[in-house]
């Protein structure tokens, strides 16, 4: 088990060696002078090259790429160039309000998903299975903000049952609760949408397998064979597919944190992205690469304990 | 005589008196079938339709100019003139509303055809060709398909910088590994058949092979994904676009109409809730026809 554990992370390695690269060339390529970008075209000549010179741009690509690499190894980040403080201090101070959201959101998902999932499975064709699928299509189809800005107009702007906006700190955690309801329940209910589809789709595929055949035929209850065979097996590839959507769910916090004005991740990003911060753009990039590893790896774990093919293979 | 009325069929006559002839039917006759018989399917493209129509009529559709300024009416509810009240800026909802399926459609339409192009041309090359070619195109791919969308995009949207060609470009670079990844597995699998070999023998160039041969073979899969992520690109534009980096105001985008009116949700609901409202509704058709369309390419998935 943990030998499986540490190869998968050894695997990782080229993988994040390759996105760094990719994140660097792709910093690089922008089209225009990074340190002009940050300062503004009436920057003085002077004021531009000592910055050139500060964040290393005068040193060739391959200098460059090396120290790069190197800082990463030593985890640092660089400083914004808008700030000049310390990105990890950013994104420290941010990053547990995004993994909040997300596991928040995740945990409503499975929890909606999975029994609606079934449902629809179970009682295939009928109205329930018809509501289910149509509500999930169109929760699908939802941008995520719009979904947000929906439920803002109605619990926090018609019935004032929740903040519209804000978050508070997680030293108040019934305060910071209060905030995250909200947000949450935006990416939970499409969660919910992709999770229940999938499962559906899954134990449908299951129930019609033989060895659900023979449970059946050997006289066991229909409740037996749906949790204890069905169910089971319909675990293993829930499980990874859930990983995948937690990716999509990290994509989606961004446009949640801009809507409901929440520090994070998503929200340091889109405001590196208008203020042309470079180094924090490739510092954030690192991060959700990172980020990205993780949850893979995660799944992967959880998967060795569903899977018992995995476990003694 | 049954010979005759089963000739009599193929020919697209009526037949009397042979009710049980065998009825022969080609593929694509079959195809629109089972996708004409999938209601919610038809209900997408009935759909399309109609948004198409409304983006191309809008001119002769909208009540007033969507860019028209009036400072003495800004946010006015909903009257019998304006029939969903007027933006901060004195302009007509509605008509903002009809003329944003422009853009979305624009967007949505070029950077998946950008997109397609390029990543078929990427997976079809790399599948084809092998070897370092194959490796590096995939794992560069792959490493693009490890980021979500929305990252991805808004990445290449701060490299680029704003405007409606680059958001298309943007958007057309975030999908084309996904339609990479689709293009590359069918290619694989066409390369070893014997027809591409004996086309190979006979001497056929490489580049009209992938042409003739291998291109329209992985045709079908690419359809089913072009239309499920034409929605992706529309809703990709839109949240773009809602962040603050979309086409430039006064363009009327329903992502950035969203943004302006989260402000005024109390006074104005339907300046954010119209757009979001068309927006949801294109995306929804577009969804749809993509789950139809798979229907027919995989009739295993149809569960």
């Amino acid at each position: 088990m943990l030998r499986h554990i540490a190869r998968r992370l050894l695997l990782a390695i080229p993988t994040l060696l390759a996105v760094f690269t990719i994140i660097f060339i792709i910093v690089r390529v922008a089209p225009g002078d990074p340190a002009t970008a940050a300062l503004g075209d009436y920057a003085s000549a002077e004021a531009v090259e000592a910055l050139r010179e500060r964040m290393g741009l005068n040193e060739p690509l391959w200098r460059q790429y090396v120290i790069f690499l190197g800082d990463l190894a030593r985890g640092d980040l660089g400083r914004s160039l808008i700030t000049e403080t310390p990105v990890i201090d950013q994104i420290a101070f941010v990053l547990p309000y995004t993994l909040e959201l997300a596991f928040a959101a995740t945990l409503i998902g499975l929890l909606l998903g999975i029994p609606t999932g079934v449902l629809t499975a179970v009682r295939r064709n009928s109205m329930t299975d018809y509501v289910g699928r149509a509500v999930s299509l169109v929760g699908l189809s939802f941008p995520a903000f719009y979904l947000g800005i929906l439920l803002i107009y109605f619990f926090a702007v018609r019935v004032r049952l929740f903040p519209s906006v804000g978050s508070a700190p997680f030293s108040e955690p019934a305060q910071n609760l209060h905030y995250l309801i909200l947000p949450a329940l935006t990416l939970g209910l499409i969660e919910t949408a992709y999770i229940a589809r999938m499962t559906r789709s899954v134990v449908l595929t299951i129930l019609s397998d033989d060895y659900i055949r023979t449970a059946r035929a050997k006289g066991l209850q229909e409740k037996v064979v749906l949790v204890r065979h069905a169910l089971r097996a319909a675990l293993i590839p829930i499980v990874s597919l859930v990983g995948i959507f937690a990716i999509s769910l990290i994509g989606s916090s961004v446009l949640v944190e801009e809507v409901f004005a929440r520090p994070g991740l998503g929200k340091l990003m889109v405001g590196a992205t208008k203020q042309k911060d470079y180094t924090t753009l490739q510092s954030i990039m690192v991060v959700y690469a990172l980020i990205i590893v993780v949850i893979n790896l995660i799944t992967d774990i959880v998967y060795t304990y569903v899977d018992p093919r995995v476990r003694y293979g | 005589m049954a010979n005759v009325a089963a000739n009599a069929e193929l020919a697209g006559q009526p037949t009397l008196g042979a009710p049980d002839a065998p009825r022969l039917i080609s593929q694509r006759e079959r195809a629109l079938r089972t996708f004409t018989s999938n209601r919610t399917a038809v209900l997408g493209v009935v759909m399309i339709l109609v948004i198409v129509l409304i983006a191309i009529a809008a001119p002769l559709l909208v009540p007033h100019d969507p860019l028209d300024q009036s400072v003495s009416n800004r946010l006015a509810p909903p009257d019998s003139e304006y029939l969903l009240g007027t933006d901060d800026k004195g302009r007509d909802i509605l008509s903002r509303v009809i003329f944003g399926a422009r853009i979305a459609l624009m967007v949505g339409v070029f950077s998946v055809a950008l997109g397609g192009a390029l990543g078929t041309a990427i997976g079809v090359v790399a599948g084809y060709f092998g070897g370092k070619v194959e490796s590096g195109l995939m794992r560069l791919t792959d490493v693009m398909l490890a980021f979500p969308d929305l990252i991805t995009g808004l990445l290449v949207l701060a490299v680029l910088g704003p405007g409606l060609e680059k958001m298309i470009l943007a958007i057309g670079l975030t999908i084309a590994p996904r339609f990479a990844r689709i293009a590359y597995g069918p290619t694989l699998a066409i390369k070893g058949k014997e027809f591409v070999e004996a086309a190979r023998s006979i001497g056929v160039k490489d580049g009209r092979l992938l042409r003739v041969h291998i291109l329209p073979n992985v045709g079908g899969d690419l359809l089913v994904y072009a239309s499920l992520w034409t929605a992706s690109a529309i809703r990709l534009e839109a949240s773009l676009s809602f962040i603050g980096l979309g086409v430039a105001p006064p363009t009327p985008t329903w992502g950035q109409m969203i943004r302006e009116g989260t402000v005024h949700l109390a006074l104005v609901p339907w300046y954010s809730l119209a757009p979001g409202l068309a927006l949801l509704a294109t995306v929804f058709a577009f969804n749809l026809v993509g789950d139809g369309l798979r229907d027919v390419l995989d009739p295993k998935a149809r569960a």
